[in-house]
């Protein structure tokens, strides 16, 4: 009985942000920073389809995907910078020099070669993720314990990521780029193009998840947050598929942060501080858990109202983000998506009630 | 000789819960195991299947030992378990509850592909028609009733196809009737596997216990025999007071 191809929703979407926006900003009504802003709300976007793939399908609340989302972010950010560093004739980038460094340290040589940093930018939270993957699962670490351990992992890495030792920029982050491939960053055409791969990029890591979903596998994952250990008596080796899903789930958190990167300009170890990685987690609980238009929804509309928020209410963000959380815990457990849904069951109590009245 | 078991001791917190000399279990023979409350039905079960690490001891099914084996080896080489509290996948339908258990590849990657063939899709018509579970096909799993839930549960067991089926107080919460179609259907499946059942209701017992009763009692086991043996024993009168004392009477 479940409205699962639902069109409106996707037409609605497409017209929204396909065709209103970037017309709006073709016929001059809208700025290039609202595409642009837009822009980074779709990475946030495909980072929550991982959240929801890994913690409302699966039931792992992974606190790290913000620590992912940055590693992708860094990635990137240290191959604008090299290339920024040769195009001004200089070895090292400038905060290197400030802090006394005569060569460039060996882990940020490959990033000179775009491929590379691609490369890089997937395959460093994939092996992260495998490997805190491997260790967690096997222990049959579960539930609070879970949360607790990766919201730590995000923690120490929070704190190495802000040494100036780590030679990642520390407190500042890496910023002040100038060219992607040669295309300026700051000229408004090169953030229209971003913001529509974004767009796509979104779209097919939609279309991505909800074949997952929708397969055996996403059966399984399901089944695996229900009973475990009924799942594991029927043969299933729970671990592999863990595993398997949250390398994916880091996957998608890093291509958000790989397109977040040149769209905003700067990424500190701030985007990954405990604010940040409960924030993530958030939008996927306010959109609606388990429910992959949920999360895209989450991400966009609580980063929508955060922007609104921060100009009219400073201050008051945090206890804005609360107060929903609270509500939304209390009265709404399934988010926003499941209010629409069950708003639009309100209204058409003829399709729901059939199935009842036929005995 | 399909199931074979030696001196498997486990105790929990000094407390010998289980503490079984011998059990031996024939190639489709249905056996049934009662005994009072703590008795360490449930434990042994649970050894078997791999839930509960023992202690001590052995147990050969097939010839080759599975003590210590991970749950997943231990399901794919036959075992099949039906918990004592039902439990089914509550957020998916029941047809994908079925579609899960049946027997196939179970690794990642034929789940990513995985597409559905006329037989198993027969395959899982057929024992949902066993189980009365064709009308609530697509209703989610955690909206059916308790005696429902069962069902479901034995035919997610069932639907592994194992050698040996685990099936732990399969009618408790069921209604007369339903416990009479419970008990027809485990005999018919003792036909093609091997069955261990645990069950406190005597008459369901009575219903089914064709070969050997084997009775525990603190972990030891007390006595085996058939079901008139078992029932004019002195000893299992003995440790049976109260309401199941009762019942034992009356048969």
């Amino acid at each position: 009985m479940k409205t699962k191809n639902n069109p409106l929703y996707y037409i609605l979407f497409i017209a929204i942000f396909a065709i209103l926006l970037p017309a709006g900003y073709l016929s001059g009504l809208l700025s290039v920073n609202t595409i642009s802003v837009w822009g980074r709300y779709f990475c946030f976007a495909i980072a929550a389809l991982g959240i929801d793939l890994i913690w409302g399908y699966t039931g792992i609340l992974s606190m790290c995907q913000a620590f992912f989302f940055c590693l992708g972010s860094y990635g990137i950010a240290m191959h604008l910078l090299l290339k920024k560093t040769v195009a001004a004739g200089a070895v090292l980038p400038d905060f290197m020099a400030w802090n006394k460094i005569d060569t460039l340290p060996l882990f940020w040589q490959p990033f000179h070669s775009f491929g590379w940093s691609l490369a890089l930018c997937l395959l460093i939270p994939a092996l992260f993720a495998f490997v805190i993957g491997f260790v967690l699962f096997r222990s049959r670490i579960k539930g609070v314990y879970m949360a607790i351990i990766t919201q730590a992992l995000t923690l120490a890495m929070w704190l190495i990521f802000l040494r100036n030792e780590t030679n990642l920029g520390g407190t500042n982050g890496l910023t002040d780029f100038n060219t992607l491939l040669g295309y300026s960053l700051s000229s408004s055409s090169v953030k229209l193009a971003l913001y529509m791969i974004s767009f796509a990029v979104l779209c097919a890591a939609y279309f991505f998840c909800y074949r997952i979903t929708n397969s055996k596998f996403g059966k399984v994952l399901q089944a695996i947050r229900d009973s475990e250990s009924r799942i594991s008596y029927a043969a299933y080796k729970v671990v592999d598929y863990k595993l398997a899903v949250f390398v994916v789930a880091a996957l998608l958190a890093a291509v958000g942060g790989m397109l977040y990167l040149p769209q905003t300009g700067i990424i500190t170890p701030g985007r990954m501080d405990v604010k940040a990685s409960v924030e993530m987690v958030m939008w996927v609980a306010l959109g609606g858990r388990g429910n992959l238009k949920g999360a895209v929804l989450g991400a966009l509309l609580v980063n929508f109202l955060y922007s609104i928020c921060t100009s009219l209410f400073p201050d008051s963000w945090l206890f804005i983000l609360g107060f929903l959380f609270v509500i939304t815990v209390l009265y709404f457990d399934k988010g926003f998506m499941g209010l629409l849904e069950s708003i639009k069951q309100r209204f058409s109590p003829t399709r729901f009630k059939t199935p009842q009245t036929t005995h | 000789m399909l199931l074979n078991v030696n001196n498997l001791a486990v105790s929990f917190g000094g407390v010998h819960a289980l503490n079984l000399d011998h059990f031996s279990l024939r190639d489709k023979e249905l056996r049934v195991i009662i005994g009072p409350n703590g008795a360490g039905k449930s434990t042994f079960l649970d050894i078997i299947c791999g839930k509960t690490k023992a202690d001590k001891g052995e147990i050969f099914f097939n010839g080759k030992s599975i003590l210590g084996k991970t749950e997943v080896k231990i399901a794919e080489s036959g075992i099949g378990r039906k918990f004592q509290k039902p439990s089914v996948f509550p957020g998916l339908t029941v047809h994908d509850n079925l579609l899960l258990a049946a027997k196939m590849k179970k690794d990642i990657f034929s789940s990513l592909f995985f597409k559905s063939t006329p037989a198993l899709a027969d395959r899982i018509h057929s024992v949902a028609v066993k189980l009365s579970l064709t009308n609530v096909m697509y209703k989610l799993a955690g909206d059916l009733s308790h005696g429902q839930k069962q069902w479901l549960e034995i035919a997610i067991v069932v639907l592994q196809d194992p050698t040996l089926m685990l099936i732990d107080e399969p009618a408790a919460g069921m209604s007369d009737e339903e416990t009479e179609k419970t008990g027809a259907l485990l005999l018919e499946l003792s036909k093609a596997h091997s069955i261990i059942v645990i069950e406190h209701d005597m008459k369901f017992v009575e219903q089914i216990a064709n070969e050997l009763v084997t009775v525990l009692v603190r972990g030891k086991r007390l006595m085996e025999g058939t079901f008139a043996e078992v029932k004019n024993d002195q000893r299992v009168i003995d440790c049976y007071l109260g309401r199941t004392n009762a019942q034992l009477e009356t048969l």
